[in-house]
C-alpha cells in the first residue's frame, strides 16, 4: 500500500473544488478537462487510496443540489446522477422500478449504499456495474451536459466497452431518464456471498405485457452490460437466448462456461418470478 | 486546504491535503484513533462513521467532502463517561477478542439500532455485512446486538 498521505509521492498540487451548483460544475470541468469527478467515492477513493489515480483536480459534486434525489417528469422518471443505492431501494421508487431496487440492494454493504451512486456506475461503467442491467431493461437514457449544452443517449449506446463510456471530457453524467413500464421486473446476481460481491454474472428481467416483450440485460458476462428483447410468445427458447448472447470470459471470479450455464438457470427462474 | 466540521458533537477545523481521506483526518490530524484502518477499500468497515447521520466507510469519504458536514466516530457514542449500551452489550457479552473491528461495529449497530429498535437476525445480518471481524466467528457479536436491542426495548 502506497504511503502517500501528506503527499510525499503524488503530485505536490491535488485541488478539490466543490461547486454549489450545476453551471459551476460545468464551467469547472470545461477549464480543466482532466479533472475527476467524486460523487461517493467508493471507486475513485480506492484509486485514490492505492495510487491508481493521480488527478491533480478533483470535483467534488456533493454539494450540487441538481444532481440529487429523483423527481417526475411528464409521466417519465428523472434520476440525479447523485441518486445513492439506498435511496433507490427506497419508498415509492423502490415500487416504481422494482429490478433497480433489488440490485440496489446487492450492492456491497449499507456502508456502500449510503453512498454509492447510479452516477459513479455509469462513469465507472464497469461490466459488472450492478444498476446497469436494471436501467438496460427500462430502456434508460443518460442525460449528460457540459458548457455546451445538454445531450441525452440511449444507455446501451453510453456503455461502450469495459470500463468505457461516451463522456466526453468536458461533460459531466446529470441524470438518468426513464418511463417506467410498470411490468413484473426482478435482478439476479451469483456471487460467493449475499454481500459485499462482484457479481460473477447478474440478470435483470422484465416481463412487458403491454409491449408484449420479454427484456433482459446481462452483467459481468460481457464486455459491457447488454440487452436482449424477444416476443412474449417466445418464453419457452428465452434462457437459451440470453445465454447464447452473453459472450463471458474466464476471469478470477468464474471460467465463461460457468457464466453462460449460470445466466440461463437465472434467466430460467427470473422468467418464473415475472410471469406467475 | 482548511476544512470546517462537526465531529461527535463540536466544531473542529482541520489543515487537510487535499487527496487524504477522512479517515487519515480522523487519526491523523483530529487525535481520534478510534475508527481502524485495516484496508482503505470499504471492505471490512473497521472505520465506520456517521455521516450528516448516515453510515458510511470513512476511508472512502474524500476529507474535503466533509467540510460544512456532521460527522460521529465510535469517541462519541459514551455520554457522560458512561459506554453507550451497545458498547456494553459488546463487553457483557465477550464479543471483542482483538478488537479491531470493535469500534466499526458499534457504530454500525448503533446505527441499526437508531432506524430498527427490534431488529430480526436477518436484519442484524444485513445491517452488518459490510463489517469483518477475524476473531470472534460473529456469535458473540450477534449476542452482542440482541442484547443491546433488547435493552434499549425495556
Ligand atoms: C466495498 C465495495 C463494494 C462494492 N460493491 C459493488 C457492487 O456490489 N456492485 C456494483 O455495481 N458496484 C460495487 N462497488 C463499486 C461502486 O460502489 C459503484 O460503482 C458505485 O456506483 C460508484 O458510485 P460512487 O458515487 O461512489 O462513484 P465515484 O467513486 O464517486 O465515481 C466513480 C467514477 O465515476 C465518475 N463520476 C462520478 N460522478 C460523475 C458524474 N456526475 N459525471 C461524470 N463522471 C462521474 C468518477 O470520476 C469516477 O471515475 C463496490 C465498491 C466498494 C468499495
Ligand atoms: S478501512 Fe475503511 S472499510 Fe476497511
Ligand atoms: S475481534 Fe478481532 S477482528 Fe473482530
Amino acid at each position: 500500500m502506497c504511503k502517500r498521505q501528506g503527499g510525499m509521492d503524488y503530485p505536490a498540487r491535488v485541488e478539490v473544488l466543490t461547486p454549489r451548483s450545476l453551471q459551476e460544475a460545468l464551467a469547472l470541468k470545461a477549464e480543466r478537462p482532466d479533472a475527476r469527478a467524486i460523487q461517493g467515492g467508493t471507486d475513485l477513493m480506492v484509486e485514490l487510496n492505492f495510487d491508481r489515480a493521480r488527478p491533480e483536480t478533483i470535483i467534488n459534486l456533493n454539494e450540487v443540489a441538481e444532481l440529487r434525489g429523483w423527481s417526475r417528469e411528464n409521466g417519465s422518471l428523472r434520476l440525479g446522477s447523485g441518486l445513492t443505492y439506498t435511496e433507490a431501494m427506497e419508498g415509492e421508487l423502490a415500487g416504481l422500478l422494482p429490478a433497480l431496487a433489488e440490485a440496489s440492494r446487492t450492492v456491497g454493504s449499507p456502508q456502500i449504499r449510503n453512498r454509492g451512486t447510479i452516477g459513479g456506475n455509469l462513469g465507472t461503467a464497469s461490466p459488472a456495474g450492478d444498476a446497469l442491467p436494471p436501467l438496460l431493461v427500462e430502456d434508460a437514457e443518460v442525460e449528460l451536459a457540459s458548457v455546451r449544452g445538454e445531450r441525452s443517449l440511449p444507455l446501451a449506446d453510453f456503455l461502450v466497452g469495459p470500463k468505457r463510456n461516451a463522456l466526453g471530457e468536458d461533460e459531466l453524467i446529470v441524470a438518468v431518464r426513464i418511463a417506467p413500464s410498470g411490468s413484473r421486473q426482478t435482478f439476479m446476481k451469483v456471487g460467493p456471498r449475499n454481500a459485499m460481491v462482484i457479481a460473477v454474472c447478474s440478470l435483470a428481467v422484465a416481463a412487458d405485457r403491454e409491449r408484449g416483450e420479454l427484456r433482459a440485460a446481462y452483467g459481468s458476462a460481457g464486455p459491457v452490460p447488454a440487452l436482449i428483447a424477444a416476443p412474449l410468445d417466445e418464453r419457452a427458447t428465452f434462457a437459451e437466448r440470453v445465454a447464447g448472447a452473453a459472450s463471458p470470459i474466464d476471469d478470477v471470479r468464474g471460467t465463461a462456461a460457468y457464466r453462460r450455464h449460470a445466466l440461463r438457470v437465472l434467466a430460467a427462474r427470473a422468467l418464473e418470478r415475472v410471469l406467475t | 486546504m482548511r476544512i470546517e466540521l462537526t465531529v461527535n458533537g463540536e466544531r473542529r477545523e482541520a489543515d487537510v491535503w487535499a487527496g487524504e481521506s477522512l479517515l487519515y483526518t480522523l487519526r491523523e490530524g483530529l487525535g481520534l484513533p478510534g475508527s481502524k484502518n485495516a484496508c482503505e477499500q470499504g471492505e471490512c468497515g473497521s472505520c465506520s462513521v456517521l455521516l450528516d447521520g448516515q453510515l458510511v466507510c470513512a476511508c472512502l469519504v474524500l476529507a474535503a467532502q466533509a467540510d460544512g458536514h456532521e460527522l460521529v466516530t465510535v469517541e462519541g457514542l459514551a455520554e457522560d463517561g458512561r459506554l453507550h449500551r451497545v458498547q456494553e452489550a459488546f463487553v457483557d457479552a465477550g464479543a471483542v477478542q482483538c478488537g479491531f473491528c470493535t469500534p466499526g461495529l458499534v457504530v454500525a449497530t448503533a446505527a441499526l439500532l437508531e432506524r430498527t429498535p427490534e431488529p430480526t437476525d436477518d436484519e442484524i445480518r444485513e445491517a452488518l455485512s459490510g463489517n469483518l471481524c477475524r476473531c470472534t466467528g460473529y456469535a458473540k457479536i450477534f449476542d452482542a446486538v440482541r442484547a443491546a436491542a433488547a435493552g434499549g426495548a425495556s
